[in-house]
């Protein structure tokens, strides 16, 4: 039986939420794959936010002398058509590009959470209209409603970031709305509402952080995908303009010489699938933790 | 039942019609000018002109109405069968669509089939190998597959199957020859989505109760697995396979970009470049109505698949 | 002399996960002769089910047998080939599993989930099978095979489901069946036909009988011999006369003590009873409700989940509501909780109408009843620590903060005796019944007057089950509570209620004082209920011994 204490001693106190982080967060710093694919995500924002840290080339210096080098120890991944230095101008094209990304998935983030915690919490009309717009943003493919956004605000880093954004609104709204519903079923919300707590508190203490992982998880998945779509739109000509470095543009450009150097092309191609493939990676084992 | 499907066609044309007011808010309400974009596609520019020319300009584009008069005017001709005219081929839409449509179709059609064989073929597999790393391996392949750029893998393709090996063309439309790299190409994202989501339905499978009846049955793992876990670990697919389509779709635009492909994909790439709006519209709307299509086809094969659906219980 | 079907010798079952050895079984030898029935009985984490995927060689493959043997018709199968195997499989060993409700493949139709059973055993596509299919399914007792072999799964109740599985098991004609907790997700009454069922093909085939199962009462009933595992291990094995009359083992008499029909349940202490002309606390007056069932077939139909019920709660008293699924008592405790409106009638507390209120009205309310939920795994918030949830009501009305919250959260915790330390943890480190008594705790924060305990042992395992019930009782003498107690379950029932109402398809059948109720019940409907509870067959075999036990629940409380 447990052990009943005669006197109320002060010997218990709440452990810290730090605490619980990081006792949260222990296990998964074991994992090797886990660890790499951490690493190259967080070496791509360091690059954006100072690029200079990890390369000594300047993107921008052309030296014709040394054009379409193969990858050596002085240049790693070889230089392009002006003799720059490709792996500078990855590093630096990690700020436009993560930039890009980060924009588009946080409006993505920001208009689908309350699109979809107003759905659901809600419900009723408000939900049957948000859920019919959802609905209808979903059928525009999502290259095709970027298109349309950047015909109509111009070319550009951010109007393709606003538009990558637009695009993937639908799928954090649902996937928000879902969880709501089934955390706002669930017999520990019931328990608050009936010890007293009112619908603002229910949602702010039970329901959005339990509804929580999951979104955070497509949060991750989606940076992903807006890499990949951002240097999609950048590709067809869209995004940043040369001579900026940016990783679709960069992959573009090597396009005429990919019978000569395949590498001007591929090895720029190569590092945005690590990027995306460790955010993959993160996201998944992310999930994997969560259950 | 047929009251059903009557339900489920009118929403679809109310999606449709969604998508396509959307798209013409974003393409005539935003920041931009309409008249300078439009006259600067067709070659003019609007600095040069005078106020009567630009007057003159403004009601040949129609943009001299009120912008709900504007909108009912396009309606009205779409539901006759008419989108327009081209700004910069000075060609009606319409004719213009219908010239490339059957390239893109062919390509996304061999797309969605190569995907999907490609996609249930390796999570089968792999659902069905016990041999720890090989599974692990397989496990892994789809999160690579989505995580290249579809425009980079046609360019890898390219270099390794029509440069180094000569055994594709590397661009142009004719023939099944071409066809294959693109595709390809343009299965592989699906493909990879295909695998994972299968993958997952699978391992979601196995831990049925049912599937202890079945082996206890004397069943082997093949049987199991072929008889019971396969159908209920797919049902999750069928609503995948409508939503991809509108992934095929933007994928085509790159594929047909990198491969030099006279289909819609290329099309509308370069109608963004030039700022032809009518163009742009058409083939968002073409899209949209593939998209709407799939999915009506997709619902109303959901309960041929899983018997615990009924139509009735679906409606609102 | 013929070997035994089933003989298991010194098993050991080990799980290995990262890079820890768990035994699940331990050191376990049975045997099962030709035609013999044996019962294994035991608590979750016992191993029981562990031991039944063994007997299939179906063990996980992080699972291995680690020492022992098993041999099943003479042939040693401790370390056999999956072809061994799988031709023991359904021909000469056949499963009963467990939940019927999800051990049937949804997608396919009934009859040809038999089929692929006798095809199994008859070669594939073997003329007649369909007869055979049909002859089975009328042999287990469905009316209408030829229909029933049509449909799918979702489209049957959960007893014929069950009653399709057997027919399962029993198409490959083998030479014993082991039924794993064939009936514990059924209603009491479908239980023992199933039950009934099951017994009587059995002995008309003359195959032997494996039940595995978490009720004593069962086991003690149908089987010849009794075996009782805890933690991997045997505690108990022999006849079941002799276990239930000279229990060696303290976990045996524990368990006894917790079957229904062996619990000398004293009845709950006589409740001060009302002073003339006092209000009952909670009052329901001709109440009925009615849902909308989705429209089949364009047609929308009602679905009466009550119809005329009237109830008056009392303080210090315990009002039970009995029924099984679908009998409508759930909804009576949400009409009492205001998160529905009946469609007729009132609801009074404390002597004030109720029924119109809205929710903010009803809010003051909530500080004097609340509700204790049926599943403590789902009643917590898994991202709150013991004692964010235990004070959260006190938060919620803004009772107190800062150290007097702490305070009184020690107090909760020592009135549901639970160690302080233990506030700080999350419920995922807590076990069933100290999850419960959180719930408990945070129910009683408030101080209510009125507690609802919606099925609040259910979800346990017996041998805690009698340990919350000893508490709810020990709280309502303290505190004078007024219980609403919703079970059907009837060994519940009677260790806590003063009064019984007997629900059945949303009319009262019976309510009156408990001891009438359950002793001399009128209603037949009440009789089949009380003739449902297992273990009565053996408890009148062995009635004199018992009798000279002492009453089990009151020594468990003596031991508290």
């Amino acid at each position: 039986m447990p052990v009943i204490s005669d006197t109320l001693t002060p010997t218990w106190r709440p452990r810290g939420r730090l605490l619980r982080l990081r006792e949260a967060a222990w296990p998964l710093l074991r994992r090797p794959g886990f660890v790499l694919a951490l690493a190259l995500v967080l070496f791509a924002l360091l690059a954006a936010l100072a690029p200079a840290l990890f390369s000594h080339y300047d993107p921008y210096t052309t030296t014709p002398a040394q054009m379409l080098q193969a990858p050596s120890r002085a240049h790693w991944f070889g230089t392009d058509e002006l003799g720059r230095d490709l792996y500078s101008r990855v590093v630096h094209g990690a700020r436009l590009s993560m930039f890009a990304a980060l924009t588009a998935v946080g409006l993505a983030l920001l208009c689908g959470l309350a699109l979809g915690v107003v759905s659901g919490f809600l419900g009723g009309r408000v939900d049957a209209l948000i859920m019919r717009l959802i609905d209808v943003m979903l059928a525009l493919p999502g290259l095709l409603l970027a298109l349309a956004i950047v015909t109509a605000i111009g070319f550009g880093t951010l109007p393709v970031a606003v538009a990558v954004g637009v695009g993937i609104i639908p799928g954090f709204a649902r996937t928000t709305r879902a969880e709501v519903l089934r955390v706002k079923t669930l017999p520990y919300v019931e328990a608050a509402r009936l010890g007293g707590a009112s619908w603002a508190s229910t949602l702010l203490r039970h329901v959005l952080p339990n509804a929580w992982g999951p979104v955070a998880v497509l949060a991750t998945l989606d940076v992903g995908a807006a890499i990949l779509a951002t240097a999609g739109l950048s590709f067809l000509g869209f995004g940043a303009q040369p001579p900026a470095a940016e990783w679709g543009t960069l992959i573009a450009n090597g396009r005429q010489f990919l019978i000569t150097a395949p590498w001007v092309s591929l090895l720029p191609g190569l590092f945005v699938v690590l990027v995306v493939f460790s955010l993959n990676h993160i996201a998944r084992t992310l999930e994997e933790a969560q259950r | 039942m047929s009251r059903y499907l009557l339900g489920r066609i009118g929403q679809a044309l109310l999606v449709l019609w969604g998508a396509y007011s959307i798209t013409y808010l974003i393409l005539y309400l935003l920041p931009g000018d309409p008249l300078s974009i439009m006259l600067s596609a067709a070659g003019m520019e609007i600095d040069a002109m005078s106020p009567a020319d630009i007057a003159k300009a403004k009601a040949y584009y129609g943009l001299d109405r009120g912008l709900l008069e504007q909108y009912l005017h396009l309606l009205w001709g779409v539901l006759h069968g008419d989108l327009g005219q081209s700004l910069t081929l000075a060609r009606p839409v319409t004719a213009v669509l219908a010239e490339r449509l059957p390239t893109t179709l062919a390509l996304a059609g061999s797309a969605i089939v190569l995907s999907l064989f490609g996609g249930v073929g390796l999570a089968y597999v792999a659902a069905y190998v016990r041999w720890q790393p090989l599974k692990v391996a397989l496990a892994r392949l789809p999160a690579l597959g989505f995580s290249v750029p579809v425009f980079w893998m046609g360019l890898l393709l390219i270099q390794v199957f029509a440069f180094t090996l000569g055994w594709f063309p590397a661009t142009g439309s004719d023939g099944i020859e071409s066809l294959v790299l693109p595709a390809v190409t343009l299965a592989i994202p699906s493909a990879a989505v295909y695998a994972q989501v299968l993958q997952r339905g699978f391992a979601g499978v196995w831990r049925e109760p049912y599937i202890v009846t079945a082996f206890a049955k004397g069943l082997s793992r093949g049987q199991v697995q072929a008889r019971h876990a396969l159908r209920n670990a797919a049902l999750p697919l069928l609503t995948l396979v409508g939503l991809q389509v509108g992934n095929t779709v933007s994928g085509a635009v790159l594929v047909e970009t990198i491969f030099a492909r006279n289909g819609v994909g290329r099309l509308v790439q370069e109608a963004v470049l030039r700022q032809d709006i009518p163009l742009v519209l058409a083939v968002v709307a073409v899209s949209a109505a593939a998209f709407v299509l799939v999915n009506l086809v997709v619902d109303l094969l959901y309960p041929v698949l899983d018997p615990r659906i009924a139509h009735t219980a679906k409606v609102p | 002399m013929n070997p035994p079907l089933i003989d298991v010798r010194n098993l050991n079952v080990t799980y290995r996960a990262g890079g820890q050895a768990t035994h699940a079984v331990r050191e376990l030898s049975l045997s099962v002769a030709q035609g013999q029935t044996l019962a294994i009985v035991g608590e979750s984490g016992s191993g029981k089910t562990t031991l039944a995927s063994a007997l299939f060689g179906l063990l996980p493959s992080n699972a291995q047998v680690s020492a022992g043997e098993l041999l099943i018709a003479g042939q040693n199968l401790t370390h056999a080939s999956e072809r061994t195997w799988r031709a023991v499989r359904g021909r000469t060993l056949a499963l009963v599993p467990q939940d019927p409700m999800v051990s049937l493949n949804p997608t396919q139709r009934i009859g040809r989930q038999v089929a692929e059973s006798l095809a199994q055993a008859h070669g594939r596509r073997y003329p007649g099978v369909h007869a055979d299919v049909l002859e089975l399914l009328a042999e287990v007792g469905l009316d209408s095979p030829a229909l029933r072999a049509r449909q799918y799964p979702h489209e049957l109740s959960g007893g014929m489901r069950q009653r399709v599985l057997i027919a399962i098991a029993l198409a490959g004609n083998p030479r014993a069946i082991v039924a794993d907790e064939p009936t514990s997700a059924l209603d009491v009454t479908v239980q023992r036909r199933i039950l009934d069922h099951l017994e009587q093909r059995v002995q008309a085939r003359g195959i032997s009988l494996v039940i595995i199962t978490h009720d004593l009462g069962v086991a003690a009933d149908r089987a010849d011999r009794v075996l009782v595992m805890k933690a991997g291990e045997a505690v108990e094995y022999g006849a079941p006369a002799q276990v239930l009359a000279t229990p060696a083992h303290p976990y045996t008499r524990q368990l006894l003590a917790a079957a229904p029909a062996f619990a000398e349940t004293a009845p709950p202490p006589v409740a001060p009873t009302a002073a003339a002309g006092s209000v009952p606390l909670l009052a329901l007056d001709g109440i009925s409700k009615a849902y909308r069932v989705p429209a089949v077939q364009g047609s929308a139909s009602h679905f009466q989940a009550l119809q005329a019920l009237s109830l008056q709660a009392w303080a210090g008293q315990t009002l039970a509501i009995v029924g099984e699924s679908g009998s409508g008592k759930s909804t009576a405790l949400r009409l009492a909780l205001g998160l529905e409106k009946p469609d007729q009638g009132r609801v009074r507390f404390a002597g004030q109408d109720v029924t119109d209120l809205s929710w903010s009205q009803f809010r003051p309310l909530r500080e004097r009843m609340q509700l204790v939920q049926q599943n403590p795994f789902a009643a917590l918030d898994p991202r709150f620590t013991v004692f964010q949830s235990v004070v959260e009501p006190l938060v919620s009305f803004k009772r107190l903060k800062g150290a007097a919250l702490a305070q009184a959260a020690q107090r909760l915790m020592e009135q549901v005796q639970l160690p302080a330390s233990y506030l700080d943890r999350l419920p995922r480190e807590l076990s069933g019944g100290q999850r419960q008594r959180v719930a408990i705790a945070r129910a009683l924060a408030l101080q209510p007057q009125l507690l609802l305990l919606d099925e609040p042992v259910s979800a346990l395992d017996v041998s805690v089950q009698g340990q919350i019930l000893a508490l709810l009782a020990q709280l309502q003498a303290e505190l004078g509570l007024a219980y609403v107690l919703v079970s059907h379950d009837l060994a519940v029932v009677r260790s806590l209620a003063h009064q019984v109402l007997v629900l059945r398809q949303g009319q009262v059948v019976e309510y009156g004082a408990a001891g009438q109720v359950l002793g001399q019940p009128h209603s037949a409907y009440t009789r089949e209920l009380l003739g449902a509870i297992p273990g009565q067959r053996a408890a009148a075999r062995n009635g004199e011994q018992l009798l000279e036990r002492p009453a089990p629940m009151a020594a468990l409380r003596r031991a508290q």
